[in-house]
């Protein structure tokens, strides 16, 4: 599989633009079955389209709905949240993505090529160009930070000397260069997972996909991630992010994906789109005036 | 393929997981220095029964007065006989020497060679011995032997151990290739088990692995090696062990002790080498092929 641009900063679709000037309903309510889909996807991709869903369904035996007939596009360094109750489909969403699940309908693309048409032993290559960030971390136990986030190059097969030269960026950018030497239990919540997210980042893969990443963290450290998931997005890749905090999402004012017992019941921006030239720091400052 | 990546990579997960490890190096010990007994050990009770089965045979004992002439008339007469498979002609004083040497006080007693010229004749088959008696000592019906040669004194050939030693090492050699094949498979078990139990601890690891986009030969190498230095240490400590006790207890006892000093026992340095080779080879299988389950993300 070809690798995702993750240069083209430009331009976003029509469809995506429209969203943007959705009005503020984030909070709303959802009405009852049938769902309806208050804003509707767009209707096809675009050239700037970077994931696209189209009719996906994932069925765990028999009455188990994980995902139901998604359909929905994601534009190149967008910044999308899925968000939903425990059970809504967002986590089976995030593990369609990395091909650990297989849709038992529909077709998923990531950069223009349907992901079933990827081989299950190409798969580590694709994955490779996919950043994922999990609520549990998910870091290896035994490493310390640096051989945590080397681990993610490694298998790229970068030499040391890359690695060397790439690693004090990230350490940078994620706030760890003092943690190096330390191991995941010695760091707290939000030490992890910005060990995981730097990880995911180390690659710079064109797609970040975060399950829950502040879902075991305090506010003031969830919106630490938050900058940092920002910080990222503004790099130029295009980041997703499930979570059930709608209070962040609200805050964060960005593209908002609802779902709910599987099924997508909104596809829509929250309040006006965030500033688009809002430094990380503002939006520290304003996820934190928030806070109060 | 980086090898001094995934050598690093298996010595620090055998430091960070020295109990599991521990365990896989100590099954291996167990089991090969168990196998390394019970191999040379089923390997002489075959020699041994095979041995017993091979003396199934016929002592045609010759007169003391026996000229060389009729020595030969007789071999030419047992050649001509049927189910003679092999001739073999002992001489008094060969046949003297090697009894001698099994019973040497009792032989020293006698003080001189009590024994005939004998034509030690293996029937084709074990199960031939009876027949071949009956061709060449025929009894009379009322059981009196009728002399076939002159210059034969005695035929001898006991039916009843015949018999008994017919069925006892058939059921011996069985018996043996039962527990051996019992041993082996339950060998494999353990080691793999283990191995099993070793990285069901660490299936986190490999699925995280997985995620960041490992392919499964990156993740397996580290693995497979440290499986093949574990095989390596068990296997070796296992040997050392096996050659004490071969130089300690063994060795001062094979000369006296006939089951220790078959012939066709096994040699130590291919035993070594096979034990090795099995330690190695199952250990390191056991982990590549163990991973498989949990590769599957």
């Amino acid at each position: 599989m070809a690798p995702l641009s993750s240069t083209d900063t430009a331009t976003h679709g029509r469809d995506a633009t429209r969203r943007r000037r959705a009005p503020a309903r984030a909070s709303q309510g959802v009405g009852a079955d049938p769902l309806p889909v208050k804003t509707p996807p767009a209707a096809g991709p675009s050239a700037d389209t970077v994931i696209e869903f189209r009719g996906v369904s994932k069925l765990y035996g028999p009455g188990g709905v994980g995902l139901e007939r998604a359909t929905f596009s994601v534009n190149r360094q967008e910044f999308v949240f899925f968000v939903g109750s425990t059970g809504s489909g967002k986590s089976t969403l995030m593990r369609l993505l990395i091909k650990e699940l297989e849709p038992t309908e529909g077709i998923i693309r990531v950069a223009g090529r349907s992901l079933a048409e990827i081989e299950r032993k190409r798969v580590p290559y694709y994955r490779r160009n996919v950043g994922v960030v999990f609520q549990d971390f998910k870091l290896l136990p035994t490493r310390t930070v640096y051989d945590n986030i080397a681990y993610a190059l490694q298998v790229t097969g970068a030499s040391r000397r890359q690695i060397r030269a790439k690693l004090p960026d990230i350490l940078r950018l994620t706030g760890l260069s003092t943690k190096l030497h330390n191991l995941p239990h010695q760091l707290s919540g939000g030490e992890q997972q910005r060990v995981a997210v730097a990880r995911a980042f180390a690659g710079h893969p064109p797609l970040l996909l975060a399950d829950e990443p502040t879902g075991n963290l305090d506010p003031e450290t969830s919106i630490g991630i938050m900058q940092l998931l920002y910080r990222i997005n503004r790099a130029g890749t295009t980041v997703l992010v499930a979570t059930h905090d709608n209070a962040m999402v609200d805050r964060m004012r960005r593209r908002v994906i609802e779902l709910r017992r599987g099924r997508i019941i909104r596809d829509e921006a929250t309040g006006s789109y965030g500033p688009q030239d809002e430094n990380t720091a503002e939006l520290g400052a304003r996820l934190r005036r928030g806070l109060l | 393929m980086r090898p001094a990546f995934f050598i690093k990579e298996s010595l620090r997960s055998m430091r960070r997981n020295a109990v599991p490890s521990f365990a896989a190096l100590a099954s291996v010990l167990v089991t090969t220095l168990v196998l390394g007994v019970f191999i040379p050990v089923v390997q002489a009770t075959n020699g041994a029964a095979n041995d017993i089965r091979g003396k199934v045979l016929v002592d045609i004992d010759l007169t003391p007065s026996a000229s060389p002439a009729e020595e030969a008339r007789v071999k030419s007469e047992l050649e001509h006989t049927r189910y003679v498979g092999r001739i073999e002609l002992v001489s008094k004083q060969l046949g003297y020497e090697q009894e001698r040497r099994l019973n040497p006080q009792a032989f020293a007693l006698i003080g001189y060679n009590p024994l005939p010229d004998i034509f030690r004749v293996t029937p084709d088959s074990p199960d031939n011995a009876q027949a071949l008696r009956a061709e060449l000592d025929p009894t009379s019906p009322l059981g009196t032997r009728l002399i076939s040669d002159p210059a034969i004194a005695a035929v001898q050939n006991r039916q009843g151990e015949t018999n008994s030693i017919l069925s006892a090492t058939r059921v011996i050699k069985l018996t043996m290739a039962l527990l051996a094949a019992l041993l082996v498979l339950a060998s494999v078990l353990l080691i793999s088990n283990t191995i099993r139990l070793s990285l069901f601890a660490r299936r986190r690891e490999v699925e995280v692995m997985k995620l960041v986009g490992a392919t499964d030969w990156f993740i397996r190498w580290p693995f497979v090696l440290e499986g093949l230095c574990l095989g390596a240490l068990g296997g070796g400590a296992a040997i050392a062990l096996l050659a004490l006790a071969k130089v300690t207890l063994v060795d001062p006892l094979a000369n006296t002790v006939k089951l220790i000093s078959q012939p066709d026992m096994i040699a130590f340095p291919l035993l070594v080498v096979v034990l090795m080779g099995c330690a190695i080879a199952v250990s390191a299988l056991g982990s590549g092929l163990s991973l498989r389950r949990f590769l599957k993300v």
